[in-house]
């Protein structure tokens, strides 16, 4: 079994067909973000491959509705297949719930040389109610293209869940923003 | 694609099962996940409720997509439909999970176009017409702050299927709220005319407020059980938010929500609610034997 918790990867009970089965799940990239593979984004939950051969492979998704997910899937399932594994499921795990702060710091220094913003520090959810915030609190974003700090927010909401809409202020260029969740 | 055309590469098998577009998957939203009731709770009445809190966001989520192509702006049309997709996530996992929990294993296609109005859980004010932009931020102000409330609390449920669902759909409720503040905001505190129109908007939906706090029987049996939320238990900690922000919105302090009756929860629905499952479901019904 390889497992990774969002702070490294743990490899120590697995075994030498299961470090391939991640090798090979862990380089499917996203079909929205493509310079980022599944382990960049953090999604790549678990390998394991069963006593009745099955390759297992759990990846959690980003957003409840992304519909990138089921295009990872297949790809993931072909990717397993094309490293040699016969049978292969890819499951869904729910918990914990992904937030930005699974993004590796290999996915974000790819993200900023492709232009788009990595998602500073995911939102604190303390116990009990959301508090509500009535000013602007999340963090701005420096332009990825120029990397003045002076942007401004076009939209919340940009092309996929995953990002926002700004503008640099300095070299006057649009970029995206992947939103801090 | 391999084909000699569009029609082959659509309908051909492919290694794996990835169609020609847009992939697959689409009736496994909770593939591999263990859905293996917990001890003692009844299966019906954790179905029903999945249904209540999936078809809440469906609906939403259909009345939403209406704005596509017809909001004020593209920035805000984008919002809204991101918004929409987000729900329309909740609402697959959910009903996939209402398909476990009842034994029939229905997957959420079958929940979500092959029920009539009378058999669909949402409450009234996802039904709300469309209206315009401001009615929008109101209904998503008050749906958020409620759903955002309910799913806070449902994240400890005693079903780790229900509990990690509501975790995940916290961060998106939490961003949606944000966005329904701050539009909530820039048009009560805008200019005389937009504060005008967020305050019909909100005079609009504040009749069905009262619905979201009534407590229905399965709500009672499965908070009961640590599985579901008692609605009635959010009441003040909704209203004290929305006080906050019509406040801070220069509009006039909320009235206390008036006292609601179950009633879409029973299938008793709006005459809002026929024709937008029609919207919803007539190519799904027109071709039952088609897949995606």
């Amino acid at each position: 079994m390889v497992t990774t918790t969002g702070a490294g990867t743990d490899t120590d009970q697995s075994t030498g067909a299961e470090r391939k089965l991640w090798a090979a799940a862990a380089a499917v990239t996203d079909p929205e973000l493509p310079m980022l593979t599944l382990a960049d984004l953090g999604i790549l939950r678990e390998v394991a491959v069963e006593a009745d051969g099955t390759a297992a492979v759990w990846i959690t998704p980003t957003y409840s509705g992304c519909p990138a997910l089921a295009e990872m899937r297949v790809d993931v399932d072909r990717a397993a297949r094309a490293a040699g594994f016969e049978h292969v499921e890819v499951r869904t795990a729910l918990s914990p719930a992904w937030t930005t702060d699974w993004i590796t710091d290999e996915g974000r220094r790819k993200l900023t040389e492709h232009g788009i913003s990595p998602p500073g520090g995911a939102p604190r959810r303390p116990a009990g109610p959301i508090p509500l915030t009535l000013m602007p609190t999340r963090t701005v974003p420096r332009c990825p293209l120029c990397g003045a700090a002076d942007t401004e927010e076009l939209s919340r909401f940009g092309a996929t869940s995953c990002k926002s809409l700004h503008r640099c202020r300095t070299c006057l260029e649009p970029f995206e923003h992947v939103k801090e969740i | 694609m391999s084909g000699e055309n569009i029609f082959t590469g659509l309908t051909e098998e492919h290694d794996g099962d990835a169609r020609w577009a847009f992939g697959t998957g689409f009736t496994e939203a909770l593939a591999g996940v263990d859905t293996t009731l917990p001890a003692g709770v009844d299966g019906a009445d954790l179905a029903a409720y999945c249904q209540m809190l999936g078809d809440d966001a469906l609906v939403q989520s259909q009345r939403l997509v209406q704005w596509v192509t017809d909001a004020p702006e593209l920035e805000e049309e984008v919002a809204l439909a991101n918004i929409a997709l987000d729900l329309l996530g909740q609402a697959r996992l959910l009903l996939a999970r209402a398909g476990q929990a009842d034994g029939t294993g229905r997957d959420e296609d079958a929940f979500a176009y092959h029920r009539s109005a009378a058999e669909f859980r949402n409450v009234h004010l996802t039904e709300v017409p469309r209206g315009d932009f401001a009615r929008a931020v109101a209904t998503l102000l008050v749906l958020s702050s409620w759903r955002l409330a309910v799913f806070t609390r449902l994240a400890d449920s005693t079903d780790p299927v229900l509990s990690a669902i509501a975790a995940k759909a916290v961060n998106e409720l939490a961003y949606h709220r944000e966005y329904a503040v701050s539009w909530s905001l820039r048009l009560g505190d805008g200019t005389p005319y937009s504060n005008e129109r967020m305050r019909a908007a909100v005079a609009d939906v504040w009749p069905h407020t009262g619905e979201l706090f009534a407590t229905h029987p399965v709500e009672v049996s499965l908070a009961a059980q640590g599985v579901g939320v008692d609605p009635a238990s959010v009441r003040e900690e909704v209203h004290g938010v929305l006080d906050q922000v019509l406040t801070a919105a220069t509009l006039p302090a909320p009235a206390p929500f008036p006292e609601g009756a179950v009633a879409g929860r029973d299938g008793r629905h709006t005459g809002e609610l026929a024709p937008l499952l029609e919207e919803l479901q007539r190519v799904a019904r027109e071709h039952p034997e088609a897949t995606w």
